[in-house]
């Protein structure tokens, strides 16, 4: 009975986790869609912001992953 | 087959030559320590052959070199100036080392050096106090003023100056647990689609072909995986570059 108790927690607790990952989804939704409207506007200058783009894309994603970690070691580790 | 899938079994540790407790360490040859190894000498194996020629038009070995040496060359320009070029050797060193990690960690029964916190976390404790070091050598006292934005009203000040030094103190955090982090998350769900496959093909002939599914899925997240590796060695690297940028001119 505990040990269903605690499952119970640790799975709960994975799908608790994965809602972080939305904060990020709308984090990279704002960072593209702001780069391509700007790019539509001034397609001469897109490309030097290129990687601007991928840097906040990385610093952006990673705390999803930050979130997505939580949940699987929630499931596979504890 | 066992009935539980375990996708963080491609992170253990194996110890292959044990040389038994020193001074209250225990000190081994680990798989980690023979793929560090394995990419040191990937590394300057690949170096040594692509600069032994000093072809005028560079073949395929020297074009690639020299494309490293410019791309890291140009980042570390652009973000810390010409004064950063002191520096080129290590964070050359960091890029390549993190980059190799990473892209030979995507082989399958391969080991994943940067999938683990200790290593990420000593890469960027040793950029971090060499920023510290470094930057009080050089500026002295004035590296404190890296904590004191201008231009802001003096009632602030306590806030604005604690909320820098809060922000200084978690950089070794933040940029070891998101290298540590983007490789374990990223290799777990590769196996976890994976094992889709084997528990599918345990149905029998419909089961194949669900399984063509998380299959394509597989090979989507691999290439994906590759994107991702070379990304987080340019994050590391670049950020590296800006963090040495601070320790050059502290002044905001």
């Amino acid at each position: 009975m505990e040990q269903a108790i605690i499952d119970a927690g640790k799975y709960i607790g994975a799908g608790m986790a994965c809602l972080g990952m939305g904060g990020a989804g709308i984090g990279l939704g704002s960072l593209f869609g702001n780069y391509l409207a700007g790019a539509i506007r001034n397609p001469s200058a897109a490309d030097g912001q290129f990687g601007r783009l991928i840097f906040g894309f990385a610093v952006t994603e990673a705390l999803g992953i930050f979130s997505l970690l939580i949940a699987l070691l929630l499931i596979f580790a504890v | 087959m066992e009935d539980r899938v375990d996708p963080i079994h491609q992170f253990q540790i194996h110890n292959y030559v044990d040389f038994g407790t020193i001074g209250g360490v225990h000190i081994a040859f680990t798989n980690s320590a023979l793929f560090m190894f394995i990419i040191i000498g990937l590394i300057t194996g690949f170096l040594t052959l692509a600069t032994s020629g000093h072809a005028l038009v560079p073949g395929r070995f020297q074009s690639l070199a020299e494309i490293s040496y410019e791309f890291v060359a140009n980042m570390l320009r652009e973000s810390a100036g010409t004064e950063g070029m002191r520096f080129f050797p290590f964070v050359f060193s960091v890029f390549m080392f993190v980059l190799f990690a990473n892209v030979l960690g995507l082989f399958p029964y391969f080991f994943t050096v940067t999938s683990h916190i200790v290593i990420t976390a000593g890469l960027s404790v040793t950029i971090i106090l060499l920023v510290i070091i470094y930057g009080f050598y050089r500026n002295g006292l004035h590296f404190l003023g890296l904590f004191v934005p201008k231009g802001v009203p003096g009632y602030l000040m306590p806030l604005v100056v604690a909320i820098e030094v809060m922000s200084f103190l978690s950089r070794p955090i933040s940029l070891s647990v998101r290298l540590f982090a983007n490789m374990l998350a990223g290799h777990i769900t590769l196996k976890v689609f994976a094992s889709f496959i084997l528990m599918l093909s345990a149905w029998g002939v419909a089961g194949w072909l669900g399984a063509v599914l998380p299959f394509a899925m597989t090979v989507a997240l691999t290439a994906l995986e590759a994107l991702v590796a070379f990304l987080q060695a340019y994050v590391f690297a670049i950020l590296t570059c800006m963090y040495l940028n601070d320790a050059l001119h502290p002044s905001h």
